[in-house]
């Protein structure tokens, strides 16, 4: 047995041994389920939390990050196997959440010493929620086009604008921002820096926007001179587009992964929906058309999947392939299918808002339907991303957009 | 909660260095020595056979044609996944030489049906270049079901006696043997090994679009003993299945290389042609339509990879893997083969270029082994609906 055999074998043993029975099956165990704590959270499942609890106690939250900063020191092929062996029970990760998918890699990579002990243990602890602050009303395909000032006076900055679409702003304690330092810069992309901000700081005011699912996570983030220690700048100042970028495309590859769940659910989802709204507790469903539909949603869920494990095993070999940057792509586009042919089995039964003579799990379907048309926008837009493959993967000469 | 496949438990889908190794070989040997433009110049030419038997001797020697026949039979020994490396290659220049007919029908029916008799006589032949197979199940307005054939076996003496006719014969013209089904009761059918040279075969060729070969062979009474039954009696009907199984699966190979071929060669174009002072492949009109070739490309890879994967280690998801590979690689290629005439724009609808020719074999192996929305109707039967 090769010694990450091995390992695998213990980390199976301490998941099955520890995970909470209730939590079993109940997850993909992607980097965004689950338990995602900081000062705000009011969760109060208990196995969810004894779950965190047993998870921080082992480091295994952050498994692959520096034990001086709360992680566990492992390889990253060790965490891949932690994480393997908790989706294969299908539990959530111990905690999930932007600090530990997104935000603390990139400061491990990119902050220095002080930021990285300040801010990466209460991550890996589940004190601390981060959020992102990238997009902006003027600034969502053209992101570069950010107008966030950041004006240094003294030891602090002073931040003022906007931020819109941040994702649980309101119940994080800390948000990275974009922020323009460097108005006069020749181009767009030069002049923006990654600046931390604590969400309590005076001046931010954080509102929710409603989507048409009727709820969201997302918020309105706004900045009336928000003073921070100029020590909150990560990296370079005016060098934070190259930050950025490196954010987005794990976020671009997290959403694909997070979207994936089991494989054949979505196929046994709306299959099981179909048979619910149409009668036919069990056997052939007689329409072929919708028949072939189903199959077609099965088939490219079955091809998504693999592709997934394709890409995995690649980039384990050591030759990532370019084909990551599709993940999104396919992934968002199977979610939309997924619901929308769930929504036409349903007929009227879909059309539920609230109330009387719809069921519990009906409702709740008609608006992640609705949730689901963000997924082709959320993270970068499909065009962004055919504009990334189109020019980075196929090499296709930059054109007016 | 039922614990379906997960990521940790997918099939490998690389290539181990052996495979990249063959792979690259392939790639190389096929793209210098036999490019796609042979295709017009078998036709125009006339050429009797369609394909070259030197080349298919060359590739004997290179192992490539027994790579997944066992050593007993002179063969490499290997698996179905590395015959799909070569598969893939070969597809990509729409090779018409007889490897769906030799390695994908009438080798696969023998090693999955044949007595040890008939492997031991033909497999040799396969491995070595010599001895051509088909397998005959298409009739005339019957192509849905190849399970009940009209062409009848009559017992007779120690034997049957076949008339009927079949059409589509890949290779027919050339092929040494070929294997064909015929209704052994009113519902059951068996496949029989026979020699297109006995008397009373007439084997006269098509002529199509797609630079394969076929021919329509016809039975008038053909004697055959029983021991030129391939499998057991009345069990035809299974054993084809398995057989198309995995020729669906080989011929996917061939349409992911063939689409890959078509896409490449249409980046290179929009990349060089020049409208409005400009290369054509800077308008995002283009530039996106590119990108969802790219990635039916990436998910018909991996289905395919898969698929092959199973034949070797997992035979139970064969059926299902087979006819997503198949499904998939068919809209991949058509789609690949479309856009790529549409992006060559008035030079692609030419005679002179070679795109036209993937948009041909794309349309010729959409039909083969079922097409999409069957194989579709078939994943709904495996998956409970």
């Amino acid at each position: 047995m090769t010694d990450l055999e091995a390992f695998r074998a213990e980390a199976r043993a301490w998941v099955v041994e520890n995970a909470p029975k209730s939590l079993w099956g109940t997850s993909a165990s992607g980097p965004f389920e689950g338990y995602w704590g900081g000062s705000k959270c009011e969760e109060t499942d208990p196995d969810l939390l004894r779950w965190r609890d047993l998870g921080i106690e082992k480091r295994w939250t952050a498994p692959s990050w520096p034990e001086e900063y709360g992680g566990g020191g492992l390889s990253r092929e060790r965490e891949i196997i932690i994480h393997e062996e908790m989706k294969a029970i299908g539990v959530p990760r111990p905690v999930g959440g932007q600090g530990l998918a997104m935000f603390g890699p990139v400061l491990l990579q990119y902050g220095n010493d002080a930021q990285r002990a300040q801010h990466l243990p209460p991550i890996a602890r589940a004190e601390v929620r981060w959020c992102q602050g990238y997009s902006e009303p003027n600034a969502g395909s053209d992101l570069a086009n950010l107008q966030l000032k950041a004006v240094r006076d003294g030891d602090e900055l002073v931040l003022n604008g906007q931020k819109i679409w941040t994702s649980h702003a309101d119940l994080s304690d800390w948000i990275y921002c974009l922020a323009r330092t460097d108005p006069s810069a020749p181009k767009k992309q030069m002049g923006i820096s990654v600046i931390l901000v604590n969400l309590d700081t005076p001046g931010i005011t954080v509102r929710r926007i409603d989507l048409i699912s009727g709820y969201s996570p997302f918020c309105e983030t706004f900045f009336d001179n928000v003073r921070v220690p100029a020590g909150n700048l990560v990296g370079v100042e005016n060098e934070g587009w190259t930050i950025a970028k490196a954010i987005l495309g794990y976020e671009r590859s997290s959403i694909g992964r997070s979207i994936a769940r089991q494989p054949g659910s979505a196929q046994r989802e709306v299959v099981a929906r179909a048979r619910k709204h149409l009668s036919v507790p069990e056997g052939v469903i007689p329409d072929p058309l919708l028949r072939d539909e189903l199959a077609a949603l099965g088939m490219l869920e079955e091809a998504f999947h693999l592709t997934l494990a394709r890409i995995q095993q690649s980039a384990e070999s050591g030759t990532p392939g370019p084909e990551g940057s599709i993940t999104k792509i396919v992934g968002s586009e199977l979610k939309q299918r997924r619901f929308e042919l769930g929504m036409k089995v349903a007929g009227a039964q879909g059309l539920g808002w609230e109330g009387p003579g719809f069921d519990e799990d009906d409702l709740q379907y008609t608006r992640d339907w609705l949730r689901s048309r963000a997924s082709t926008i959320e993270g970068g837009s499909s065009e962004i991303q055919k504009n990334i493959v189109s020019k980075r993967v196929l090499g296709l000469p930059e054109g007016k957009k | 909660m039922t614990q379906e496949t997960t990521e940790d438990r997918a099939p490998s889908l690389l290539l181990n260095e052996e495979q990249k190794m063959l792979s690259k070989t392939a790639h190389d040997f096929i793209r210098s020595r036999a490019p796609a433009a042979r295709i017009r110049s078998f036709r125009d030419s006339g050429d009797e056979v369609g394909f070259s038997r030197q080349l298919w001797g060359e590739m004997a020697e290179l192992g490539w044609l027994g790579l997944q026949i066992p050593e007993q039979y002179q063969g490499m020994g290997l698996g179905f996944f590395d015959l799909a490396v070569v598969l893939e290659q070969s597809g990509r220049e729409l090779m018409p030489e007889p490897f769906v007919s030799t390695l994908l029908l009438g080798a696969q029916a023998l090693l999955l049906g044949g007595s040890e008799q008939q492997k031991r006589a033909l497999l040799p032949g396969v491995a070595a270049g010599d001895t051509l197979i088909s397998v005959g199940y298409e009739e005339a307005g019957r192509q849905q079901s190849a399970s009940l054939p009209a062409m009848l076996a009559k017992e007779s003496g120690d034997g049957f006696e076949l008339s009927g006719e079949k059409l589509h014969v890949l290779d027919g013209h050339v092929a040494d043997r070929i294997i064909v089904s015929a209704a052994t009761s009113s519902h059951r059918c068996t496949l029989f090994l026979i020699d297109p040279a006995q008397p009373s075969v007439t084997v006269t060729r098509q002529s199509r679009i797609d630079g394969m070969s076929s021919a329509i062979v016809r039975l008038e009474g053909v004697p055959v003993m029983r021991d030129a039954m391939v499998g057991e009696l009345d069990a035809g009907a299974a054993l084809l299945e398995a057989v198309f199984d995995r020729a669906s699966v080989g011929l996917a190979a061939q349409m992911l290389g063939a689409s890959e071929q078509a896409f490449a060669d249409t980046i290179d174009y929009i990349k060089e042609r020049q409208q409005f002072g400009v290369p054509i492949g800077s308008f995002q009109a283009l530039q996106h339509r590119a990108v969802s070739v790219y990635t039916d490309i990436a998910l018909t890879r991996s289905v395919v990879l898969a698929a092959a994967r199973a034949v070797d280690e997992s035979p139970v998801d064969v059926p299902r893997l087979a006819s997503l590979a198949k499904a998939m690689a068919s809209d991949t290629l058509m789609h690949a083969a479309k856009e790529a005439i549409q992006m060559h724009g008035g030079i692609g609808v030419t005679d002179a270029h070679d795109i036209g020719f993937y948009m041909k074999r794309a349309q010729a192996s959409y039909t083969m082994f079922g097409m999409p929305a069957q194989h579709r109707k078939r994943w709904a039967e495996l998956h409970g609906y």
